[in-house]
């Protein structure tokens, strides 16, 4: 239990947080995946999480693959977590979920209150950034269903974050997606297909030629969001690299980075260095900027739009 | 689980009293409103209800025997959650019919606060299985769900078949393309979203500015369309722009359009459907007055005599004169996209 003050407010220690690698939200081939996973497998890394969340068009990796891969994980000493599709729609995509919830090797990460049901009381779960948890009475009523750790959903400030663990259950970690292309939005509709003038039913998978998803920009070329499937994305790349020390105090349990088809690798030791006081903030702030497919934004966190990219020189200051 | 009845509820919107008396003296069976603020998805200026003009629009309808709603249906944070907890404690004591709420823990008071007040799933809830139903059902005791726009007819077939609760559908209206509940773009945007704020594309953040290349709308100085002088320009929905991709430049994610399932009646009927919800608070009297009146029609010919019901052409044009960007589409019950 963590010390209660006369206020009633959890006092918070400051503490390193664990890095993750969340699922990857695009469709890659398998060769791909699995050389991907070998490396991320070598990384310090602590959690990954497995599967696919967007489009259960997209099979071609079958369960025993990602399990494969997830021993793999597991032998390196990484915590694997299985995630699970955030739109259910068709009674197949049900049945598939309830196979996966079925497995009692690894924690399940819940991405539609479907699989929060189908684990509720049963066995113990993670809730995924399109859970919406946006207050401390949902976080406590969702503990009470077994859930262990939860992703702060992305369009929320840190002012809301700290206002809610001020009164978070003891047993679940707060888990921030700190690093990636922000996922926005989901459709029934592909726009993949769309995009190519086909039929969803026959979208050909086609999704699979863009490997960080479909580029949409304004129409005077700003690069605005990323079409991936049915899901929408930001074009820029949410980076809350300079607001680890904030984080640390603040008592955020794990940091959560999006993979993206090149140097994630690299973004998750830049993530580690910073993390372990090897490298200073505002060099790992021009690298990890330089290595976003477009540019980086932080506005979610700071309070005000998620694509406003707001200035860090204060906070850079106050962290050397 | 089916409606048994075989009747469905038709569920009008009220922004404001007019709207309200016009729905009920119409034939709605129920009429939907919101709060002053954000605890409700259309948080626009000048809408919705004060104190006393709910008193007031409650007391009109019960007398005429339609029911009364308050949606209740954004996603309260911390610093915000006492106007969320006191607008149930508030329409808890006018005495509405039933709530439509979206969030965990609003519900979570409500259902102990309030035991005996029914309470709905809101579209904002994103449910589209049974399975999600299921989840608010069994914690909270909700009464009814209302699934996302986005569920083809087939699909809404099998949740309502195994629904545990009877299920509301949308029948027309502003379409939205994304999940309910699970769309971003505004805030992302603006800072503002439907859930956070209880609007999509808020009017605040809107510019327009006539250029040589033709009038320009804008979101937060993004811009989202451009419409050349011979083009109606609509309303800056982000979703509803006109973007690039690889130097195409198209509605990228959606047309304008509007939904109407009216010609799905008996089928929607027919899959035990226990309501069917029209869109538009923040549209005027007009629109609600003339949308009830055909659906009113509508529903009470395919009551009568649902194997040989057809929309009437008079129905539909009287629709299409008030349907936004004039064109109407099945959404995607039917899905020719599909």
């Amino acid at each position: 239990m963590a010390p209660i003050t006369a206020r009633g407010n959890k006092i918070m220690t400051t503490h390193t947080p664990k890095l993750s690698l969340g699922p990857i939200l695009y469709y890659w081939d398998r060769e791909t995946l699995f050389d991907f996973y070998e490396k991320v497998a070598e990384t310090d890394i602590d959690i990954v999480y497995l599967g696919e969340t967007v489009c259960s068009k997209r099979r071609i990796m079958r369960d025993k693959d990602w399990l494969e891969i997830a021993i793999k994980l597991k032998n390196s000493g990484k915590e694997v977590v299985l995630s699970t599709l955030t739109l259910i729609e068709a009674n197949s995509e049900l049945g598939k979920l309830k196979s996966i919830c079925k497995n009692e090797e690894y924690t399940i990460e819940a991405n539609d209150m479907a699989a929060v049901n189908l684990l509720s009381g049963k066995q113990t779960f993670v809730t995924g950034p399109a859970i919406n948890i946006y207050n401390a009475r949902t976080l406590n009523m969702l503990s009470k269903q077994g859930l262990r750790r939860w992703v702060f959903p992305v369009e929320l400030s840190r002012e809301t974050l700290t206002d809610i663990l001020e009164q978070r259950p003891d047993n679940v970690e707060t888990e921030v997606f700190v690093y990636g292309r922000l996922p926005l939005a989901f459709s029934a509709r592909c726009f993949t297909a769309r995009y190519h003038n086909l039929q969803k039913d026959d979208c050909q998978l086609r999704c699979i030629e863009d490997p960080d998803g479909l580029l949409m920009s304004t129409r005077e070329e700003d690069p605005f969001l990323v079409i991936n499937g049915i899901q929408t994305q930001s074009a820029k790349s949410c980076n809350l690299i300079a607001d680890l020390d904030d984080m640390k105090k603040m008592g955020v349990d794990i940091l959560r980075i999006s993979p993206q088809s090149k140097d994630t690798i690299d973004i998750i030791n830049i993530y580690h260095d910073c993390l372990h006081g090897k490298k200073p903030i505002h060099e790992a702030s021009s690298e990890l900027e330089a290595l976003s497919p477009t540019s980086t934004c932080n506005g979610y966190w700071h309070g005000g739009a998620g694509m406003e990219s707001v200035n860090q020189h204060l906070n850079e200051k106050s962290v050397e | 689980m089916s409606n048994t009845n075989n009747t469905m509820e038709l569920v009008c919107p009220a922004g404001n009293l007019p709207s309200l008396k016009i729905a009920v003296d119409n034939g709605a069976d129920a009429v939907y409103m919101g709060f002053k603020d954000d605890t409700n998805a259309r948080h626009f200026a000048g809408l919705n209800f004060n104190d006393k003009r709910a008193r007031e629009g409650i007391a009109y309808a019960h007398q005429r025997g339609s029911k009364m709603f308050l949606a209740i249906n954004t996603y309260p944070q911390p610093s915000g959650w006492q106007r969320w907890q006191d607008a149930v404690d508030h329409a808890a004591e006018l005495g509405v019919d039933a709530l439509i709420l979206a969030d965990i823990g609003v519900m979570d008071y409500a259902a102990e606060r309030w035991p005996d007040l029914r309470l709905h799933l809101s579209v904002q809830g994103s449910a589209t299985s049974q399975e999600s139903i299921e989840f608010y059902h069994r914690n909270f005791g909700i009464k009814r769900a209302v699934v996302p726009r986005v569920l083809s007819l087939k699909q809404i077939k099998t949740v309502a078949e195994n629904s545990p609760v009877p299920i509301e559908v949308f029948g027309f209206g502003s379409l939205c393309v994304m999940v309910e509940g699970r769309c971003l773009l505004s805030s992302y945007v603006t800072g503002q979203s439907p859930n956070t704020f209880g609007a999509c594309s808020p009017a605040s953040a809107v510019q327009w500015k006539d250029t040589e290349a033709g009038l320009e709308t804008r979101l937060n100085n993004v811009l989202i369309d451009c419409h050349a002088k011979d083009e109606s320009a609509g309303y800056p929905t982000l979703c509803k722009g006109r973007f690039n991709v690889n130097k195409n430049t198209y509605h990228a994610m959606e047309e304008p359009t509007s939904l109407n399932t009216m010609a799905l009646i008996p089928e929607l009927q027919k899959a035990g459907v226990a309501a069917i919800k029209i869109e538009g608070r923040q549209r005027s009297p007009a629109y609600v007055e003339q949308v009830t009146k055909v659906w009113r029609a509508a529903l009470d010919s395919a009551q009568q005599d649902p194997d040989n019901y057809q929309p009437k052409a008079e129905w539909l044009q009287a629709l299409e004169k008030v349907s936004e960007g004039s064109q109407t589409t099945l959404g995607a019950y039917h899905r020719p996209w599909q």
